[in-house]
């Protein structure tokens, strides 16, 4: 198998708190994780659960206590490889006296572009954010998420093999977030590999190939999301009308649920066309059968309730 | 070296965007034209006056954006978070520093050298010419200039380990006791133990002295300056902030952001 | 970083810092060319001064005593002659600082004394009192340094009985103040006078400077007193054998004398060619002798 893109093996990294910094707060514990190159990876899980912890440490804002990561093979300790990296940081703030196009024309200059490519690249960057018009405004009077699209501008203006996004889609309307999703793949389609953090799975689910579930400072559990949720489809659901006058169905109906004239009803699929049969003799207008299949949401509310489960039992044995 | 330039510059277009600079100048101006005033009442030493104040003032007014900006320098790009964008570039961490550095030295030159121009003004002004025993003031100012810089690192080197208030007094405090080095150095009587005034002695070497670039004396009354010291002083500086910039960057390099 | 970036770290910290060693002292070598003690007062206009140092004008004074005790001291010790700039030094800081006691008290001292222990010009230390005391007219010490200043350097009696006569109408001042008034007032100049108030200074300065200078003081009294009484003895010898003697051991042979008679440092007194008492040539005694004027 090619090199994973991103190589991530038993990072750790403990926040000393405290009087006189004495106690430590482990706030990723032994992380080790594979984004192979080309994919689309989402970095799920819960507010403080250590996502943007493991990208500030991959991008060499903060150091690890243990482990080590690789990106593009090369140790993250070696900066000259961010040439090849585009971040994105959480909440992203930028030198409010600059305008849009002042602050990409200033971070572009860190790569050996030449002054023509630059502005080139700058007004490409601008357009496809869609901030054409207010690039000559100052970034004072930027809104949330004007800021935001500054921000992945700068991620991606320089062609980065890898981009790493974190939480992308916060500040964003919906139509900021459809702009969002259209670039990662986009991005995608030009062969990139995307690492992002998220928390709305929604997003995870529509955009990633695999995606990584942490709580707690720890890997959950990492795949497909198909993968994750099992493959195991849990049925059929039936969504039908019945006129008043049916008969006969009476058992089917007493495990349906009822709004107002619409059943909605759950049968195993192996049982699914005797249904079918019994509903339609009986008169029943059938609107839709759909696969029941559990979602990303379910998988992940069960980790974060295990992780919570867990946690207060040792807080019980503590005491 | 293309990227610590980048950084500097970028540091000196935000010093010219930030009017807080323009203020100190128009400041610095109203003392020249004050100076003028006084010098017409006190007759005879109208040049002794203007020198004097005038240097005063641009050494104040330096001081004052050396300590306050060279603190923010990098607190402000921690607290602001405009750092993290940054430091994903392939921009090493003692880049940043010496880059920040760079930018603040030129706008604190082209700030000083405003004001010099503004003080050789107005001493032309009273005196309506301009001698070679004037150069003093010229090197009076790039001793100034020389000074500020030293501060700068100063403050840069304790805002990157502590909070920015205590980089402001700390930096301010060190500032102080390099003025009182002399009298450090000549104190004289049996009223201390003698192996406390050694340790003094040994202390007030390698303190910074800003003392030794105070030549306000000699450029008030026009004497010339030695070369000497012109270069002795030129070499102190650089090996001073050398020192200095190489411990804040090292600090810097290992400082985990919030 | 590294333990070898670490080290290298350290490394260059030490060696700039010697590096910066070595800089300081030459680099105080060429500021000593430089500086001037004229750049001491670079504002000799006191009124320019004080407006210059707003509420910081006590702190001013206190910087600027500092500067007139070493100004004085490296002086005294260096035994040079030139103290022009003791009365500008002098009067800016006490217009800074009108309260501040020492500047009249050893201000005064410094300025009436005559060189090469001070500056010579006791009409600046009357007025630099006379200023004090109108700033601090509760003071009595001042009319005290008044009456000393007028008493020994100026020789004018009366006037210096009528500044001893003021300070004592304080009720905190010195007892003695008012009898002495009198008794120069009567008297006028005299060696009894003089010795009783360089003994009072001694045994109340604190100032190891001011109690020295009244210590000399002392000994040269002692001196003139001793010269006195050996001249006394002389002429006693010329009644006795016609001459005047020619050396000291001819008083002592004679029984006129005790005993060689010594000067307070232990150094013994001789004839002049005229039969004179003097202190001996070697005696320290000897240069303060030709600028104390008799009576002192």
């Amino acid at each position: 198998m090619a090199e994973p893109a991103i190589d991530i093996e038993n990072l750790t990294k403990d926040y000393p708190y405290g009087f006189l910094q004495l106690k430590k707060r482990r706030s990723l514990e032994g992380l080790t994780m594979q984004v192979q190159s080309g994919e689309v990876f989402g970095f799920l899980g819960p507010n403080g659960a250590g996502k943007s912890t493991t990208i500030k440490l991959l991008m060499r804002l903060i150091f690890p206590t243990a482990g080590s990561a690789r990106i593009l093979g090369r140790p993250i300790s070696d900066i000259s490889m961010h040439g090849d990296i585009g971040y994105l940081p959480e909440q992203p703030y930028f030198y409010d006296y600059l305008t849009a196009a002042e602050v990409l024309d200033y971070f572009a200059r860190f790569h050996d572009f030449t002054a023509t490519e630059r502005s080139e690249r700058v007004q490409r960057m601008l357009k496809k954010v869609g901030l054409e018009s207010a690039g000559r405004i100052q970034l004072r009077k930027y809104s949330k998420g004007m800021l935001q699209r500054v921000g992945l501008a700068q991620a991606i203006l320089h062609d980065p093999a890898v981009v790493v996004l974190d939480e992308p889609m916060s500040g964003l309307d919906p139509v900021g977030r459809r702009e969002v999703r259209d670039i990662i793949l986009e991005l995608k389609k030009q062969g990139k590999t995307v690492l992002f953090s998220t928390h709305i799975l929604s997003d995870a689910e529509m955009l990633c190939d695999r995606v990584g579930v942490i709580v707690g400072g720890k890997l959950q559990g990492v795949g497909a999301p198909s993968e994750l949720v099992g493959l195991k489809a849990q049925g059929m659901e039936i969504l039908f009308e019945l006129p008043t006058s049916a008969t006969g169905v009476g058992e089917l109906l007493a495990q349906a649920t009822r709004t107002g004239n619409r059943y909605r009803l759950q049968v195993e699929e192996s049982g699914l066309y005797a249904a079918m049969e019994r509903l339609s003799a009986a008169g029943a207008k059938i609107l839709s059968v759909t696969q029941v299949k559990p979602s990303l949401e379910e998988y992940f509310m069960h980790l974060v309730e295990a992780d919570r489960a867990q946690a207060s039992a040792v807080e019980v044995r503590a005491k | 070296m293309t990227r610590i330039g980048t950084v500097a510059l970028n540091t000196f277009r935000e010093a010219v965007r930030d009017r807080v600079l323009y203020n100190l100048v128009f400041f610095a101006l109203v003392m020249m034209a004050s100076a003028i005033l006084v010098g017409q009442i006190s007759i005879d030493i109208e040049q002794i006056v203007i020198v004097s104040l005038g240097l005063s003032a641009i050494s104040i007014m330096g001081l004052l954006i050396s300590v306050f900006i060279g603190v923010g320098l990098v607190s402000k790009e921690i607290d602001k978070r405009t750092l993290y964008a940054l430091l994903a570039k392939p921009l090493r961490r003692w880049e940043f520093i010496l880059g920040k550095f760079a930018g603040l030295a030129l706008t604190l030159t082209v700030n000083t050298a405003a004001m010099a121009a503004g003080l050789f003004l107005a001493l032309f002004y009273v005196k309506h010419s301009i001698e070679r025993a004037d150069t003093a003031v010229l090197v009076a100012v790039y001793f100034i200039l020389l000074k500020l810089a030293l501060v700068v690192a100063l403050a840069m080197l304790f805002s990157c380990f502590t909070t920015p208030l205590l980089a402001i007094l700390f930096t301010a405090g060190l500032y102080i006791a390099g003025l009182f080095v002399h009298e450090m150095r000549a104190l004289q009587g049996g009223l201390i133990d003698p192996a406390f005034r050694r340790l003094l002695q040994w202390i007030s070497y390698l303190l910074p002295n800003f003392e030794n670039f105070d030549v306000m004396g000699a450029a008030a009354h026009g004497r010339a300056i030695p070369g000497a010291l012109i270069a002795q002083n030129t070499v102190y500086a650089a090996l001073y902030c050398a020192i200095v910039l190489a411990v804040a960057a090292a600090i810097f390099s290992q400082r985990n952001l919030k | 970083m590294s333990a070898k970036g670490h080290i290298a770290l350290l490394l260059f910290v030490l060696l700039g810092f010697a590096g910066v060693w070595r800089l300081q002292q030459r680099i105080d070598v060429q500021q000593r060319l430089v500086e001037s003690e004229d750049d001491q007062v670079m504002l000799r206009s006191s009124k320019l001064v004080k407006s210059l140092s707003l509420e910081y004008a006590p702190l001013m004074a206190d910087i600027y005593w500092t500067r007139v005790v070493q100004y004085f001291g490296n002086k005294h010790s260096g035994k040079q002659v030139d103290l022009r700039l003791l009365w500008p030094l002098l009067d800016v800081t006490s217009v800074l600082d009108p309260h501040l006691m020492p500047v009249y008290h050893m201000g005064s001292m410094f300025l009436s004394d005559a060189a090469p222990r001070g500056a010579g010009r006791p009409d600046l230390a009357v007025e630099l009192l006379e200023r004090g005391l109108k700033a601090n007219p509760e003071e009595w010490r001042l009319y005290y340094d008044l009456g000393y200043v007028y008493y020994f350097d100026m020789k004018d009696y009366p006037k210096a009985s009528a500044a001893f006569y003021e300070g004592s109408k304080n009720p905190r001042a010195l007892l003695w103040m008012k009898t002495l008034a009198a008794k120069i007032a009567a008297e006028g100049g005299s060696t009894e006078t003089s010795n009783f108030l360089w003994q009072d200074v001694y045994n109340t300065a604190n100032d190891p400077l001011v109690k020295e200078n009244a210590l000399k003081h002392l000994q040269l009294l002692r001196a003139q007193e001793d010269c006195k009484q050996i001249d006394a003895a002389a002429d006693e010898y010329q009644k006795r054998f016609g001459r005047r003697p020619v050396r000291m051991s001819e008083l002592v042979q004679s029984g006129l004398l005790r005993g060689e008679p010594v000067d307070a440092l232990g150094y013994p007194y001789v004839l002049s060619e005229d039969g004179k008492a003097e202190t001996n040539p070697q005696s320290p005694l000897k240069e303060k002798q030709f600028t104390a004027a008799p009576g002192k």
